[in-house]
């Protein structure tokens, strides 16, 4: 059992200098089968196992990780949480994963620092007012909240942005989303992590999937650096390299991954407090809560699994943030990284069963999966536990780009990526 | 970042190409007798190969014209460089 985290725990950790902490999760060594294993001890991956364990009462699950948890693309985005997209699909998936977050903190009993700051979308041409009213409107009948500001009404929620209307790309107005925000990407893995442990989910570190076992179209289990462990089923959360798990098991996807980059400034005092993402000119910023900003750059075209990315996006992003932001010219940058993210060709991602039985995808997140962890966790794990789709994650599954009837997000994306 | 070897221009920094995805993906002969699943196959599905791929480029700011490549997707290194309509230089 473990420890409640509260004032408390942390005025009486105190006195013995913070050295007592209990341990937040085992490490353990793989036994030698389980009733599921998950590939990918990211945000989602680690959701997954947790709302395995904790809605379908399946306990003997491990999370197989090759690195440490949270140490890929869970670790190094934006952290930027929104449910404003158009189609009523994505709207009922990312609006879902919204609400768990609302609560996400006191389920964990772990501090994942979601704050609803907001998060704007800005309008710089006609079309962008044409497409973000719509989204708007879109938004208001799935029950989003979403609200169309004027340009007036942008300066005045975010005041340092440049409203000149003799910039290249003036602002014409935005759309706001007051419910969105942005979390601790860390605390999120940590906190289903802790939970996960606590009901017995083993997860194992350093443990890296090298092959995947079948008998006839039946999965018998994996093949990994710490041994062979056996398992009837495998939910695969592998990001940007989904393909090359669904490779070992003679399986092709519709992703192609890319080098997606961010960077974060040197601290400084409150400057911006909410989100503020502007597609046109492709630039968003945010700023931490210990005062970096934390800016998203864009994707390359090719296929890269090197994690990282090409200057001239670097660039492309910092000439923008500075026309819209003058007062940041002079900030410098701290540091720069690129994660690899899987992009399907209708930039929604697959949350599926497969061909293969008791082999499971949840991939394709592209640019934007982080904010979806709690919602893509659950949803994930409803369709392992019962071999079903939930009816939120029905339209993703892997046979839309059989069908045709794909979910079509790329102006959503936000940003153009 | 890096530096492509044009087959009609010689080296130029990567920023004046376009990636075009998987080569030597063949156009069906015959789509009106195509299945649903050889259309999704044909249109969606990619080998998204970590390591030597060969793909497609343009010298969109250059010369314009197209060609293929081999290269390395793990680390980014180029292994060759060759005209459309040619055969890989490697396996």
């Amino acid at each position: 059992m473990k420890n409640k985290y509260s004032i408390f725990s942390l005025i009486k950790n105190a006195f013995t200098n913070h050295e007592n902490w209990q341990r937040a999760w085992r490490d353990p060594e793989p036994k030698k089968e389980y009733d599921a294993v998950i590939i990918g001890g990211g945000g989602h991956g680690l959701a997954t196992a947790y709302y395995l364990a904790k809605k379908h009462q399946m306990n003997n699950i491990a999370v197989v990780e090759k690195g440490w948890i949270g140490g890929g693309n869970t670790g190094r985005n934006t952290t930027i949480i929104r449910s404003n997209y158009l189609w009523d699909a994505s709207a009922g998936l990312y609006d879902h994963a919204l609400k768990l977050w609302e609560g996400l903190s006191q389920e964990l009993n772990y501090n994942v620092m979601f704050s609803q700051r907001g998060v704007m979308n800005l309008a710089h041409n006609l079309q962008d007012v044409r497409d973000l009213k719509r989204r708007t409107h879109a938004n208001r009948l799935n029950g989003i909240d979403a609200v169309w500001l004027s340009t007036n009404q942008v300066k005045k929620f975010c005041p340092i942005i440049n409203t000149s209307q003799d910039i290249r790309y003036p602002v014409l107005g935005g759309t706001l989303q007051k419910r969105a925000g942005t979390a601790r990407h860390d605390a999120v893995a940590w906190g289903y992590a802790r939970g996960a442990d606590e009901m017995g989910v083993d997860i194992i570190q350093n443990c890296e999937v090298k092959g995947i076992k079948r008998v006839g179209n039946k999965i018998e289990g994996l093949e990994t650096t710490k041994g062979f462990i056996k398992t009837k089923k495998v939910g695969v959360v592998a990001a940007g390299h989904s393909s090359v798990i669904a490779d070992m098991a003679g399986l092709r996807l519709p992703l192609e991954s890319k080098p997606l980059q961010a960077l974060v400034s040197e601290p400084v005092k409150p400057i911006i407090d909410t989100v503020v993402m502007s597609n046109a000119v492709h630039a968003y910023v945010s700023q931490s809560d210990k005062g970096e900003l934390v800016i998203g750059a864009g994707t390359d075209d090719y296929v890269s699994y090197s994690q990282k990315g090409s200057h001239e996006i670097v660039e492309g992003t910092l000439q923008a943030i500075l026309e819209l932001y003058p007062i940041f010219s002079r900030m410098r940058m701290l540091r720069q990284w690129g994660g690899i993210v899987d992009i399907c060709p209708d930039a929604s991602p697959i949350i599926s069963k497969t061909s293969i039985e008791g082999l499971y995808f949840n991939c394709g997140w592209g640019t934007g999966g982080f904010k979806a962890t709690p919602g893509s966790g659950d949803l994930f794990a409803h369709t392992i536990a019962n071999n079903e789709p939930h009816k939120l994650n029905a339209a993703f599954n892997i046979n839309r780009f059989v069908s045709g009837d794909l979910v079509d997000e790329h102006g959503a994306a936000a940003v153009a990526h | 970042m890096f530096i492509i070897n044009c087959p009609y221009c010689g080296e130029r920094e990567q920023s004046e190409f376009k990636a075009g995805g998987e080569a030597h993906i063949v156009r069906p002969k015959q789509p009106t007798e195509l299945s649903d699943d050889e259309w999704a196959e044909y249109l969606f599905m990619r080998k998204n190969i970590k390591g030597i791929q060969l793909e497609r480029w343009v010298h969109i700011h250059g010369c314009r014209k197209w060609f293929n490549m081999v290269r390395d997707t793990s680390n980014d290194q180029i292994h060759a460089v060759y005209k459309m309509g040619e055969k890989p230089p490697i396996k």
